[in-house]
């Protein structure tokens, strides 16, 4: 018993590693009243671009380095079409997403799968401390240890963040004060997304060593719905990811169970993304969302 | 000097479609740096994808069998968009609509033909509408963002389907994860002899009349375009908001059931998994491309058939990838919309402050 416990922990440290990582970059990024709808596109694209650079390069920090600066370009063109030119962010997000997966998959397919093969790469290990809780990767021990306190000092205590929440709330008045409202909005979108590509590159280049099509397969909105249901919080989008990454261990778990065979392994599958529906339904009403959430700021 | 949006009192009229046409280009100029680093010609791959598919009857037929599904969906986002109903996921609606006809077709045996053609489409119709209501009842009731929920309800659909082929509807006979064909009854009729046209073309161009009529001559339509243009003036204005929302996610959700059922009943005849190539996200192009526009959006998911089809031929004929089509698809959307915005200002360059 204690070991099946201890086996849903560690694999929730993991499965929650690239969930928790890309809801603090959306996080940021929608304190300063921006959505990034993107985020499932940065993650694919960061996927990928990671590991086939590491994979032409042979080195993974090549891949880590290609992988954000994949991440800070799609940044860039959502910054300009959300903030900029004040394009609807729903379009412009969702439109970001398409565009980075179909454009991985054509890559993909250019460089490595027209001859049948598949990218793969040596990944990094997972470092242990003594038991399977403490047997993690690289990126786990440092989005908790680093990502989580860096994120949370950055929005709460930081000048920028200060920034960041005023032009979410208030840009009329944050102008006023002297705060330049776009740059702003491109800071917060660009930090934004380097926490997501570096979800993205977790997944390719520590758990699981290969890119396949569909490889993020909604991660990214399960981490806008964590920052949702962790109403712009660190603390409550941690509280949050860690319930998802239970019942995703959970369901992994149930698998194994003997009594439990002849349920379809694919209603297992989906429990994770009905919890994330069922805890938003419960704790979702009222959520303070920032002020100027969606809304493009022009000086008239 | 800073750059300085102005919002346009009025926009001269070549000044709309010579920013779109320069997003036609500016989309042709990205994604031909694409094309050729697979190694293929630009010029040849964009006559494969745009004009070669018209030069043959099987071309036309194929790409208006390709734009079917869009028609549906490009509908169901575009009115669910009208009423500020953010619903992203006509994908899980589509999906559901396939469930929903597969069941009635593979139990539909021996119903007469005018039965049970409405019946797979009112099939697709309700299990679309159930797989929008969550999403739909939570914006209403409980004010819960509808495009997280949508959007996560997509992937639970393909689980749906995938459980479904793997278990009880497995292919009795070769045992793959493909559904028994359906009853010949439930399958809707060739509409252009000679070609896989169905009925379903015409049902979809119908529903798209049927949602333009609505939106612009009815009531019911003006009260969810206000909802649409201003919630806030519209509740002051004492119309039912969340009843207009719950009732256009609905609808949106039937629509793009029904568009499954089409699917279905009309050319595949069996449920797989790879049943929906995303014709659910490409309707959110269908409808932007569109500008929200119903009629308009038949003529782009028209459009969007051909590149569909052109770029299976572009990816024959120089061996480049076949995704290259959704890339063009998406660059457009991007561009476009840029293009939409830009036309409703005025740049004005004016000395930086202070």
């Amino acid at each position: 018993m204690i070991d099946i416990i201890v086996d849903l922990i560690a694999a929730s440290l993991r499965i929650g590693t690239p969930l928790l990582l890309a809801a603090l970059g959306e996080l940021i990024t929608e304190r300063s009243g921006v959505l990034n709808l993107g985020i499932e596109g940065i993650m694919y694209a960061s996927a990928f671009s990671g590991i086939a650079a590491a994979s032409y390069s042979g080195s993974l920090w090549i891949g880590l380095i290609v992988a954000v600066l994949t991440g800070l370009v799609a940044g860039l063109l959502l910054a300009f079409l959300t903030v900029t030119l004040g394009v609807n962010q729903h379009v412009a997000g969702l439109g970001l997403t398409l565009f980075l997966i179909s454009v991985s998959n054509t890559v993909n397919r250019i460089l490595f799968t027209a001859d049948g093969g598949q990218v793969r790469v040596d990944p990094w290990r997972s470092i242990g401390f003594g038991g399977p809780i403490f047997d993690q990767y690289v990126f786990t021990y440092g989005t908790l240890l680093v990502g989580v306190p860096f994120v949370w000092w950055l929005v709460w205590r930081s000048g920028l963040g200060l920034r960041i929440r005023a032009v979410g709330e208030n840009p009329e008045a944050a102008d006023v004060a002297g705060i330049h409202v776009a740059r702003t909005r491109y800071q917060a979108i660009l930090i934004g997304t380097v926490f997501m590509s570096l979800a993205g590159a977790f997944i390719t280049l520590a758990y699981v060593g290969q890119f396949t099509i569909n490889i993020i397969n909604g991660r990214g909105w399960v981490a806008l719905a964590l920052v949702i249901f962790g109403r712009w919080n660190v603390g409550r989008c941690i509280a949050g990811a860690a319930l998802f990454s239970l019942v995703n261990a959970g369901q992994l778990q149930l698998r194994l169970v003997p009594a439990l065979a002849d349920v379809p392994f694919e209603l297992l599958l989906a429990l994770p993304y009905l919890a994330v529906i069922i805890g938003l339904a419960i704790s979702g009403r009222n959520v303070p969302y920032p002020t100027s959430y969606l809304k493009p700021y022009r000086r008239l | 000097m800073k750059p300085r949006f102005v919002l346009r009192s009025s926009t001269p009229w070549w000044r709309g479609p010579l920013l779109i046409a320069f997003a036609a280009v500016a989309t042709f100029a990205i994604t031909a740096a694409l094309i050729r680093w697979a190694g293929g010609n630009p010029i040849a791959a964009y006559r494969y994808m745009f004009i070669n598919p018209l030069q043959s009857k099987f071309g036309i037929t194929e790409s208006v069998l390709a734009a079917t599904p869009l028609v549906f969906t490009g509908a169901a986002v575009a009115l669910a968009f009208r009423s500020g109903y953010w619903n992203i996921g006509a994908e899980g609606q589509l999906l559901a609509g396939t469930i929903g006809a597969t069941w009635f077709g593979l139990h539909a045996e021996g119903l007469p033909k005018i039965v049970a053609v409405p019946g797979v489409l009112i099939a697709g119709a309700i299990c679309g509408a159930v797989w929008a209501l969550v999403p739909a009842l939570l914006r209403s009731r409980l004010g819960i963002d509808e495009v997280v929920t949508t959007l996560l309800l997509n992937p639970v659909a393909l689980l749906v389907i995938t459980g479904l082929l793997n278990g009880p509807w497995r292919n009795s006979e070769t045992g793959f994860p493909d559904s028994d064909v359906v009853a010949e009854s439930v399958m809707m009729p060739i509409v252009w002899p000679g070609s896989r046209v169905h009925f379903g073309l015409i049902a979809g161009g119908l529903l798209a009349l049927g949602c333009w009529w609505y939106v612009a001559r009815m009531a019911g339509g003006l009260r969810l375009r206000a909802v649409g243009l201003a919630p806030g003036a519209a509740r002051i204005a004492g119309l039912e908001v969340e009843r207009t929302l719950l009732a256009t996610a609905l609808a949106s959700g039937a629509i793009a059931g029904v568009g499954g059922a089409s699917e279905i009943s009309g050319v595949a005849h069996q449920l797989t998994i790879g049943i929906s190539s995303g014709f659910g996200y490409t309707g959110v192009i269908v409808a932007t491309l569109a500008a929200l526009n119903f009629i308009g959006g038949v003529v782009v998911a028209l459009l969007l058939g051909v590149i569909n089809v052109g770029s299976f031929s572009a990816s024959r004929a120089l061996s480049i990838p076949s995704t290259m089509g959704e890339v063009v698809q998406s660059v457009l959307l991007i561009t476009v919309v840029a293009a939409l915005v830009i036309n409703k200002f005025r740049i004005v360059w004016k000395a930086a402050d202070k």
